[in-house]
């Protein structure tokens, strides 16, 4: 009775596991698949599943924009606000997960409050802020304010990993002779490097994919690639199959990197859940 | 070489005090042993010795400097964690040299004095394992390891023995006394254990709510507590209690009344007492012995044995010496006594501890030879 039961749910949750894997992959495998589409293929009904490849967009694509230039902006705001982010809050994890006051925890919870916010309600400020220190369409604008906006987040799992860390080991090294520096450079970053990892990856996905502050605060010089994607969405109407072949390239590495570290991220997307 | 004293120190975490105005000194080369229930406040006053815990008032003195406010590291103290405590991503040989990296010492002369303590310990062919691939019992000598090769003032145990199972804690608890011999270094060691108090000490402090309760000897505060919970504290199984009334004190002791009916003259100090007094009359259960359901001696308490816990060398028996007292009388192993036997008991006055009705002991009017 218990092994036909259990056989059955495997099935089911089998079938309900592949369908919610379909449903969420189609959009890309359809962007994919437009991508490779003459312009009037791509809007044609019933759409086509099978139709003669092409690169044209592509080419069309870079002809427009400098793709590379737009990647190399994303990589070095995605990489510069991750490391900047860690720098900042492995102190902050540390010092809350280990040396806790009465308002640790309403601290932790506020600035994870500061992310219910929508961003949109401090865009005028912010907009001015950039505007008169100058940071409008600079790299280290949009690496700050990537920065800010992950850092709750990034400390919430830090914090979370930093608290498995018997705290008797980090007395331990202080009766050793360890500060905190040392305490932090020498026993908590390598003890917690694999949910360090994921949280930094997770961090870069993040940068990677923002697309309200780039698009706001960036234009062509510092703009990443989801500027670079919206470049093709609005002004002359929309070019389906362009707009894919832009789309595809953009989250063409992140997707790959996110295919080669899943093992890392899926243990830093359930933390907490799984002691 | 250290000698440490503790000057009217307390602690509090807010409005709670945890240790209350304490003042206690430890000789160079002694071993003190905290011991108390849990809560007493013994690993906080530990912790507090080693500096991982701030200390409210008063003054912590090693060696006649004020350190209260000197970094753990300075003051030179080791400790030895009761959950080891040792790093997990480093080999045993890195655990060891973690002090002596940080505090500048060569490579040579750290890889020395380690190859030194792994001989002393027994742990040269564990030198490049992880705490991981080590037993408990190996963890635990690479955390004593870790603390000698620095060759501190003195060492802290806090529960050192805790986490093994009970054969390995009697072998441990041997090796801990053979190395404070050979190393002639003074120690601390907090342990809720009362034979590892009893087996490792030179001077033993019973703590309770934060207060000492009794500094002394092991055999010092098993002969002469000083109150009913130190009383109660040390020995096991620990020791019977009951109400008794003052017949008539003298200058060569009181005489009582025992609920039984019976009466007996104890050995105390007894010339503050009144007549019709209540008093706590304390025997330790090795001390009473069963003298035959017929009596063939001063029978003091009789009762039914309610439990018999045969352990093979000793036999425990459980007796409802009064309506209200359950006493522990540790017999022979070979004792033929039954459940719901009816058994006579008796003791030797000298034996017996008498405590007034706040629990302090009065005076015996002889020291144990043992506990001078």
């Amino acid at each position: 009775m218990a092994k036909i039961r259990g056989k059955s749910s495997t099935i089911w949750r089998g079938g309900v596991g592949w369908t919610s894997a379909l449903v969420m992959f189609f959009p890309i495998f359809w962007m994919l698949l437009a991508s490779f589409k003459t312009e009037i293929d791509a809007v044609t009904t019933p759409p086509l599943l099978f139709f003669t490849p092409t690169f044209e967009n592509f080419a069309a694509v870079n002809q427009r924009a400098d793709y590379f230039a737009y990647a190399w902006n994303s990589l070095a705001e995605s990489l510069g606000a991750t490391l900047l982010g860690l720098a900042i809050a492995v102190p902050a994890a540390y010092a809350a997960a280990f040396f806790p006051t009465k308002r640790t925890k309403d601290l932790l919870l506020w600035m994870l409050s500061t992310k219910m916010l929508p961003a949109v309600g401090v865009l005028v400020p912010m907009y001015l802020l950039f505007r008169d220190t100058g940071l409008l369409d600079t790299r280290t604008g949009l690496i700050i304010v990537f920065t800010l906006s992950n850092l709750p987040i990034v400390v919430w799992m830090l914090y979370s990993f930093f608290k498995e860390v018997p705290y008797e080991i980090l007395e331990a090294g202080r009766m050793d002779g360890a500060r905190a520096g040392a305490q932090i450079r020498l026993l908590l970053i390598p003890l917690t490097l694999p949910g360090i990892a994921s949280t930094a990856l997770l961090s870069v996905i993040l940068c990677w994919n923002e697309a309200f502050w780039s698009l706001n605060l960036t234009a062509a010089k510092a703009g990443p690639l989801t500027a670079f994607i919206a470049s093709f969405s609005s002004p002359e109407g929309l070019f389906w199959a362009k707009l894919s072949a832009a789309s595809t390239l953009a989250i063409a590495p992140i997707l790959v990197f996110g295919w080669l570290t899943q093992r890392q991220l899926v243990r830093g997307l359930t933390f907490g859940a799984v002691k | 070489m250290a000698q440490l004293s503790l000057r009217n120190v307390a602690k509090s975490f807010g409005t709670v005090n945890i240790i209350k105005d304490l003042n206690l000194e430890i000789a160079d080369r002694e071993l003190c042993v905290f011991v108390g229930p849990s809560g007493c406040g013994k690993s906080t006053l530990l912790r507090m010795i080693a500096g991982l815990e701030e200390i409210t008032s008063g003054d912590l003195m090693i060696d006649g400097e004020r350190v209260n406010d000197v970094p753990p590291d300075v003051r030179g103290l080791a400790m030895v964690f009761q959950s080891y405590a040792l790093y997990p991503h480093m080999t045993v040989r890195d655990n060891m040299a973690f002090a002596l990296r940080l505090a500048g010492v060569s490579r040579q002369e750290r890889y020395a004095r380690i190859d030194k303590v792994a001989d002393l310990l027994q742990l040269r062919p564990y030198l490049d394992r992880r705490p991981k691939a080590l037993s408990g019992g190996q963890r635990q000598r690479v955390a004593i390891g870790r603390a000698i090769v620095r060759e501190p003032k003195v060492f802290l145990f806090d529960e050192p023995l805790s986490n093994l199972d009970a054969a390995l804690r009697v072998q441990t608890r041997i090796e801990l006394a053979r190395l404070h011999e050979r190393l002639n270094a003074t120690m601390i060691y907090v342990t809720h254990d009362q034979v590892e108090a009893m087996t490792l000490a030179d001077k033993i402090v019973v703590l309770r709510d934060g207060h000492i309760e009794q500094v002394g000897s092991p055999l010092e505060l098993y002969h002469h507590p000083c109150n009913r919970f130190v009383a109660g504290f040390i020995g096991s199984p620990k020791m019977n209690f009951c109400s008794v009334k003052v017949k008539a004190p003298s200058s060569s002791g009181v005489s009582i009344d025992l609920p039984g009916g019976a009466s007996m003259v104890a050995p105390v100090a007894a010339t503050r007492l009144k007549e019709g007094e209540p008093l706590i009359l304390g025997v330790r259960p090795e001390h009473m012995k069963v003298i035959g359901p017929a009596g063939d001696g001063p029978i003091t308490f009789s009762g039914e044995v309610m439990v018999v816990e045969r352990l093979g060398g000793q036999t425990f028996l459980y007796v409802q010496a009064t309506p209200e007292d359950l006493f522990i009388i540790a017999v022979d192993g070979d004792s033929l006594v039954k459940v719901h036997d009816r058994v006579a008991l008796g003791f030797a006055p000298k034996e017996c501890h008498l405590f007034d009705h706040g629990g302090t002991a009065l005076e015996q009017l002889a020291r144990h030879p043992l506990a001078a």
